[in-house]
């Protein structure tokens, strides 16, 4: 105990009081606090809309109020659906890690119940796109030629012509489309998240997302055949020219240098 | 005379380049003079003019090459007719390729290369490499020549006829006929001032008073209710199909997108009225030089245009914000018909796409 009282004057004693402190209010409250219980007579639906507004006054209700109405931060959730908040979530761009120009996308840490929960509580507040059947955003039911017109007409102004993406004003972005679940981008044309504009089924009906998607997986996977190897970004002539002049033609002067700079003589001078 | 023409072909003057150097590469003359001309160095054997063995591997090594370079050939020759067109095989590093584009482009770039090398090899390690001098002659002519030269130019301007000859009608029709050709050109030039109409085909589109709005995806009538907030729909006037002579022409004046904002989103009343229940059509044709500005960012209601970042305020009568465009890109007003479909009330008010000449 004296050993103690002597270094109660250390600098560090009151931080070391101050985690025991902590530790113990912790395990306390962990061992005594209320269990949550669901309410028996609750339907499968209303208990998820209940566990999706607890999600939501969690990680959602700072940017977009504590009723869904949008503030200063966020916009509004009435009436944006179920697809939108699968979108957001799943592709980790909501809940932002910080403000900026666009949310971009990082790991998800919310699970599949999670997401359809947040999801239900969302599409309780208005009517919106709901999540899509499988079947609706299958690629090898698309026509992918017939994707590539209609790419080409709503899409790459901003997405490039095989979906590489591109720059946007004031630092926002259309964001690469490699590799993206076919789900995600049936979700992004129906609901428009952020920046982007949406493509509703009546003016864009839910075959040709389809075959837009069939599209996308054509060109811009990594299991896309790429015949000729080294798309170089698949932006065209422009970089293929960049690269032919640069490394080309430079790799012809360092061996025409290489070949000149070895002398054959017998005696090296 | 004859003796200069043929002197000339051994002339040494001093300036030639003499070898004058001993074994060690150093002149003979450099400690009279600091400035003579050193010459060629000695000539320094190489392994291969030594070794009879080394050249001879060196012949075996270019004889290699050149026996790659033919089986290369047999090679893309053979790839050509067994690998089929519509293959795909993965090949590290390059990805998912086509195994035809892979081998016919590797056997005949190694079938080239394998002949460019062994033809350094043979000529850096076999071939002679005694550097020899040639004498520069002089280029100018000798007098006998060029006296003989202009003796025949005389001659032939005088039996011709130009200027001294008889038959003058000849040349001075010739001296016509050549001064009025680059007329042709000029009159050309007229295509570069004003426009014949004064402008008008790129003053009126196919847009009038009723034409409905056909949405470029499905090939139908636009109705307001298929549209929701923040949507983009690409469109072009009822009547214009794909294949007629005049698409292209149209389109280029005609093209337009819709946009549909919360009305009370939009800043400019007259941009307002025009649109329908914030239902707003533009031209999509930039106003810089006429490409597509339809990069449309839903959230902020800008339009951008991709090949010089003009921005448009789409909330604003499409208002420049940015970017070299001069002028807003026009807005055609929208009505809602009997039938319930979206139509144009008339023409653009003023000339879509790029400023021209008359467009002031």
């Amino acid at each position: 105990m004296k050993k103690l009282s002597v270094r109660r004057r250390h600098p560090l004693a009151a931080f070391v009081v101050l985690i025991f402190a902590l530790a113990a209010t912790g395990g306390l409250y962990a061992a005594l606090a209320p269990a949550g219980e669901a309410k028996a007579d609750a339907s499968e639906t209303s208990i998820a809309i209940e566990e999706g507004q607890k999600l939501y006054a969690v990680g959602c209700a700072s940017c977009h109020g504590a009723g869904g109405q949008g503030s200063s931060d966020g916009p509004t959730l009435v009436g944006v659906g179920a697809a939108a908040v699968d979108f957001q979530v799943s592709t980790g761009r909501m809940p932002m890690q910080q403000p900026g120009p666009q949310a971009p996308t990082k790991p998800n840490i919310y699970s599949e119940e999670e997401i359809a929960q947040l999801a239900a509580y969302i599409a309780s507040l208005g009517p919106g796109p709901g999540v899509p059947e499988a079947s609706a955003y299958d690629p090898s039911e698309g026509n992918a030629a017939h994707g590539g017109e209609l790419f080409r007409t709503n899409c790459s102004q901003c997405h490039n012509f095989t979906g590489q993406g591109g720059a946007l004003t004031h630092g926002k972005y259309a964001p690469n489309l490699h590799d993206v679940d076919p789900k995600h981008i049936y979700q992004a044309m129906l609901t428009g998240p952020q920046a982007m504009p949406s493509f509703p089924d009546a003016v864009l009906p839910p075959e040709q997302k389809r075959d837009i998607i069939a599209w996308l997986t054509a060109v811009n996977t990594s299991e896309s055949p790429s015949p000729g190897g080294f798309g170089l970004g698949g932006f065209g002539p422009v970089a293929e020219g960049l690269f032919a002049w640069t490394f080309g033609i430079g790799l012809l002067v360092a061996v025409a240098v290489w070949v000149a700079a070895h002398t054959a003589k017998a005696r090296k001078s | 005379m004859s003796s200069q023409i043929e002197s000339h072909d051994d002339v040494n003057d001093g300036k030639t380049p003499v070898r004058t150097g001993d074994a060690d590469g150093l002149p003979e003359t450099r400690e009279h003079d600091p400035f003579a001309d050193p010459g060629l160095p000695a000539h320094k054997p190489r392994i291969q003019d030594l070794d009879e063995r080394a050249a001879k591997r060196s012949e075996r090594v270019v004889t290699l090459l050149f026996t790659v370079s033919m089986l290369a050939t047999v090679g893309f020759i053979l790839s050509y007719a067994l690998i089929p067109i519509d293959a795909i095989t993965y090949i590290w590093p390059f990805g998912n390729v086509s195994p035809l584009n892979f081998s016919l482009g590797m056997t005949l770039g190694l079938a080239l290369f394998c002949i460019g090398a062994g033809a350094v090899h043979w000529s850096r390690t076999l071939m002679s490499d005694e550097e020899s001098a040639q004498e520069r002659h002089p280029i100018e002519a000798t007098p006998a020549v060029k006296a003989a030269v202009m003796e025949d130019f005389r001659k032939g301007t005088e039996e011709s006829g130009i200027g001294f000859g008889r038959r003058k009608m000849i040349r001075n029709s010739m001296f016509g006929a050549l001064a009025l050709v680059p007329l042709s050109g000029i009159v050309l030039l007229r295509d570069l001032g004003p426009s014949p109409e004064g402008g008008a085909p790129l003053r009126r589109t196919m847009w009038e008073e009723g034409t409905l709005i056909i949405n470029e995806n499905t090939g139908q009538p636009l109705r307001p209710e298929d549209m929701v907030v923040g949507s983009l729909v690409q469109a072009m006037p009822e009547g214009l199909d794909l294949h007629d002579h005049h698409f292209h022409e149209e389109i280029a004046k005609a093209a337009v997108m819709l946009v549909r904002l919360e009305p009370e989103d939009i800043k400019d009343q007259q941009s307002a009225d025009w649109g329908h229940e914030g239902i707003l059509c533009y031209s999509k044709i930039c106003t810089h030089i006429g490409c597509p500005a339809t990069l449309y960012e839903q959230q902020t209601h800008h339009a951008l245009c991709p090949c010089h970042q003009s921005t448009f305020d789409l909330s604003d009568g499409a208002r420049v914000l940015f970017g070299p465009a001069g002028h807003a890109l026009p807005q055609l007003r929208i009505t809602v018909n009997e039938d319930g479909y979206l139509a144009a009330m008339g023409d653009f008010e003023e000339p879509p796409g790029p400023s021209f000449w008359e467009r002031g």
